[in-house]
């Protein structure tokens, strides 16, 4: 897959060591910088990451986040940290394995190794001063992860990180970051113009003699590898695609939120939703716009929709606990038709859960969290580029069909940077200016179109409305309304206003053959790995497709007749379900996918389901083994497939 | 808007010129109990209403859930009959989009001070410029009668039937103690006078209002305020020329005390009295950071921020 030839001194310290070294070629690499809480190690990967970006490299990075704030030093549950993907096509997804990490203490690449993190063939720079630590403890323990690293066919390559910073600075934890993106910089040939560009953007905040004191280390990092590495890798660019621009989901949703004419955000603070209003608070004001940090989560939605009753659509993010907080008053906003978006960023449940960690596991409570029945509409953002557009769809949706947008995004898409297609602003993304004209004579406040259940929205301030909207069951005009067929007619109403918008979206494509033996059908962040898994399988010459859906409720249409065309259909999805042939599990009590559950009540297909609750995004190469073993019983089983 | 008949004739009818009359505020006919305090409530708000020339298309009333919450129905103004305890979020949200409306909040003790009571907290603080009515009549009426916050200790309700165990809240002493709190008052709607001049007062203070309403319940909770209506002398009236005035009830009120509204120690004290009720304005404080305006950001039109994303999508750039 990859080559290697020797290398020509390139850039800086190219000529530096002079030594004959390896240069090799790659279509991807994955790169890790791990570290104890607090070193630095999330500013090194972002740096990277970023210059990589820019150097025009397809680019996924993800965060490596310890629960605790401050967990004790040299733990392995105390990993913190920075992973990216670096190809020379667009990367969609975080990848499988890394194969290359910068590790400031042994106990954090032990941490990794376990997690099943690293490449068996993996390049492991670990800083050495451990080895010969006073501390007899310290180094026991090195000895003994050296041994357990061992195991593996792992590169390991001592690097004196410390020493080397005390040559230049007093504390080297405060500096130790930007030696070891110096020696990613050297390994990867990156334009050491652009990391300087690059940190002094990072510490814009910060004193300029910061700034020289971080340039310095990079240097000596740099230096200190073109000396001492045998090797380096080439990642090529990708090929240009147009103006990009790069940033995470959460910053996405936020931007995506301003460009949609929406003017206030109302939320509580909840990882990992809450760096949307970080974001947000940041700049939303020159917008326009407000961030109101409410008092609970249940406020929070509250003020959004005291706010979109009044004017302008408003909106609330939050992650699955607050979503549940907030279910009473998404029913009011259902019953009063009122437009609002609400942004779950999901992350594990239930409960507290795994408050840093991704899951797909908010589906159902999304969609049948609210009490009666509270028709509503709920769109997943694939990638991070959707996060942005998904803001505005939400909003005009919402505002069009008077109705509640739940957004799900999760983690993985929070925290993942790439760089996507420059979005090009448009004035008709936004809302328009508010309309204070009267009412025109005899409209009333929920003046339904019969067929399709819509009905104009009136605003305070409109001379002639004058209505009282109210939880309570009403009819037309906003009249409390016991009488019988009044709720069996707005339930209606409220409802149909879901197939009408159905009626508008297009069937999902299919990615692949439109015809095989397997469709996997995902939704949300975990596009990008099964379409890479899709296309390793085919590669090998499986059959299967994937389509990935937006829309889950309503449903994208034709679901059914694309379902047909495959003998088995599975959705591949980041919930909890029971694995068949587990103790007591049975075909009729197992619990499935929350996808799958869906589309098995809307289509009757037998559609099954491969999940998996790991705490982290699924790596492609787990999908292709699913894809396997699932052909593998297709072809194997007399009573393989489900379309029989 | 409607023409008031004996009114201008249409043609000639400009809306700088209409005089709203209370008629003009009339919703739909009210459903409460016969005897139940909130029809005074009613009368006191449409009466303040034509006072102040409230246009109807730019009023809001928003209520919780209970027998109060079901005002807004009766009111011919925009309305907003929420869910239980979230009058406050959902007026918060109002005001922060739209300082041209003037919002109304109409809450009952349920409402305010037991499943509410967090959001009643920070509204206080919050100071946004609302008139927040509590109508308290010590009992959950619309469910039938289970003891509320307000309860007197030892009144027996279908949920405590041996008697309330706990010694009532005093929601006077809570609202006092809110850091930013910027108006507080009590009044009973079985002295009308008082609650229209209260209600009034309120109105034109600049900041939350928050006024507590000693209300009847002749159905569940009779009892709960009889001394007081029975004999003026268990009223302390509070009187100052930055409070409530009512010349009117002099006679009947005899036991007056001169509370000047600046002073919020004082304030707290006869706030903690149980000695006699006090009706008057307890605190008032006209200086208070106003949260509305506090956030107020300058508008942008849709083309100004069409150009601002694209500056800020440069900061993305690669």
């Amino acid at each position: 897959m990859h080559t290697e030839t020797e290398a020509r001194p390139t850039g800086e310290a190219g000529a530096a060591g002079a030594a004959r070294r390896k240069l090799l070629s790659v279509a991807e690499h994955t790169i890790e910088i791990v570290s104890d809480a607090g070193e630095g190690a999330q500013k090194c990967g972002q740096i990277f990451g970023a210059v990589s970006a820019k150097m025009g490299n397809g680019v996924w990075t993800v965060e490596i986040i310890p629960a605790e704030i401050q967990p004790p030093p040299r733990v392995p549950d105390g990993a913190s940290g920075y992973r990216i993907r670096i190809g020379s096509q667009p990367v969609t997804n975080w990848g499988d394995a890394t194969t290359l990490a910068v590790a400031f203490n042994e106990q954090v690449l032990l941490a990794r190794h376990r997690l099943d993190a690293l490449a068996p063939d993996a390049v492991l720079l670990v800083e050495d001063k451990w080895a010969t630590d006073e501390d007899p403890d310290i180094r026991a323990a090195w000895e003994s992860a050296m041994a357990e690293l061992s195991g593996r066919e792992y590169r390991i390559v001592p690097v004196p990180m410390e020493q080397q910073c005390l040559t230049l600075v007093d504390n080297p934890r405060k500096g130790k970051n930007m030696f070891a993106l110096g020696m990613l910089a050297y390994i990867y040939d990156r334009d050491m113009d652009r990391v300087r560009e690059q940190i002094a953007y990072a510490f814009r905040k910060k004193s300029e003699e910061i700034y020289r004191s971080n340039v310095a280390l990079l240097e000596l990092g740099y230096a200190w590898a073109g000396e001492h590495l045998d090797f380096r890798i080439e990642v090529a660019p990708a090929p240009s695609s147009g103006a990009l621009v790069v940033m995470n989901g959460n910053e996405a949703l936020g931007l995506g939120a301003i460009a949609s004419g929406m003017e206030l955000c109302a939320m509580y603070p909840i990882t990992p939703a809450t760096s949307v209003s970080h974001y947000l608070s940041e700049v939303f004001e020159r917008f326009g716009g407000i961030v109101h940090q409410a008092e609970d989560e249940i406020a929070a939605v509250g003020v959004a929709i005291g706010a979109s009753y009044a004017g302008k659509v408003a909106f609330t993010i939050t992650s699955g606990p607050g979503l549940a907080l907030k279910t009473e008053f998404l029913g009011l906003a259902v019953m009063t038709e009122m437009p609002l978006v609400v942004v779950n960023v999901q992350r594990g449940g239930p409960s507290t859960g795994l408050p840093t960690k991704v899951e797909q596991s908010d589906l159902l409570a999304a969609l049948f969290g609210q009490t009666g029945d509270a028709p509503h509409v709920i769109i997943a953002p694939a990638t991070i580029e959707e996060c942005f557009h998904v803001m505005v769809t939400a909003r005009r949706i919402a505002e069009a069909f008077r109705a509640v947008v739940i957004v799900l995004s999760d983690a993985n898409l929070a925290t993942g940077v790439t760089p996507f297609a420059r979005p090009k602003p448009d004035v008709r993304w936004q809302a328009e200016p508010l309309d204070l004209s009267p009412v025109p004579d005899g409209q009333k406040a929920y003046q339904w179109d019969p067929r399709t259940g819509l009905s104009p929205r009136v605003i305070p301030g409109r001379p002639g409305g004058m209505y009282t909207v109210t939880g309570l069951s009403h009819d037309e005009g906003s009249k409390v309304a016991y009488s019988s067929g009044v709720h069996q007619h707005s339930s209606a109403m409220r409802s149909r206003k879901l197939a009408v918008l159905q009626s508008l979206l297009s069937p999902p494509p299919v990615y692949g053959e439109s015809k095989g033996d397997l469709l996997i059908v995902g939704w949300g962040s975990t596009k990008g790995a099964i379409e890479e898994a899709v296309d390793r399988a085919r590669a090998d010459g499986l059959q299967v497709s994937s389509t990935h859906l937006r829309f889950l409720s309503p449903l994208e249409p034709g679901l059914k007749k694309i379902f047909k065309r495959f003998r088995k259909v599975m959705t591949v999805e980041i919930n909890y379900s029971d694995e068949p042939g587990e103790p007591f599990i049975t075909d009729e009590n197992r619990r499935r996918g929350q996808l799958s559950l869906l589309l098995r009540s809307s289509t009757l297909v037998d559609v099954d389901c491969w999940t998996r609750v790991p705490g982290e995004p699924l790596r492609p190469g787990s999908i292709v083994e699913a894809i396997r073993s699932q052909l593998h019983y297709l072809h194997h089983s007399p009573r393989g497939g489900n379309q029989s | 808007m409607t023409l008031h008949s004996g009114h201008l004739p249409v043609l000639e009818l400009n809306a700088e010129d209409y005089e709203y009359e209370m008629s003009d505020y009339e919703g739909a006919r009210a459903r409460w109990c016969p005897g139940c305090g909130d029809h005074s409530i009613l009368t006191a708000v449409q009466r303040l209403l034509a006072a102040e020339q409230l246009a109807p298309e730019n009023t809001v009333f928003v209520s919780g859930i209970g027998c109060s919450s079901r005002l807004p129905h009766y009111l011919k103004t925009y309305g907003f009959h929420g869910i239980h305890g979230r009058a406050l979020p959902i007026a918060t949200g109002i005001r922060l989009h739209r300082p041209d409306l003037t919002v109304f909040v109409v809450m009952g003790d349920g409402d305010c001070t037991s499943i509410g009571a967090g959001h009643w907290v920070h509204a206080m603080r919050y100071n946004l410029d609302l008139v927040v009515m509590l109508l308290d009549n010590g009992i959950y009426g619309l469910t039938k009668q289970q003891t509320s916050p307000t309860t007197p200790q030892g009144f027996r309700s279908n949920t405590q039937p041996r008697g309330s165990w706990l010694p009532p809240l005093n929601p006077l002493q809570i609202a006092l103690g809110v850091t930013n709190a910027s108006f507080v008052a009590q009044t009973a709607e079985w002295v009308p006078a008082h609650l229209y001049a209260t209600l009034r007062a309120a109105r034109q203070h600049r900041g939350l209002s928050f006024v507590r309403i000693l209300q009847r319940c002749p159905i569940y909770s009779s009892a709960v305020y009889l001394e007081a209506v029975q004999h003026p002398a268990n009223i302390r009236m509070l009187v100052h020329d930055d409070g409530v005035v009512v010349h009117e009830l002099d006679k009947i009120y005899t036991n007056q005390v001169a509370h000047d509204p600046h002073d919020l120690d004082a304030a707290r004290r006869i706030a903690g009295a149980t000695d006699r009720v006090n009706l008057g304005v307890l605190f008032r404080d006209g200086s208070k950071p106003r949260y509305e305006e506090t956030r107020r950001v300058p508008p942008r039109t849709q083309a100004e921020r069409v150009a601002l994303i694209d500056a800020e999508l440069d900061r993305y750039a690669i």
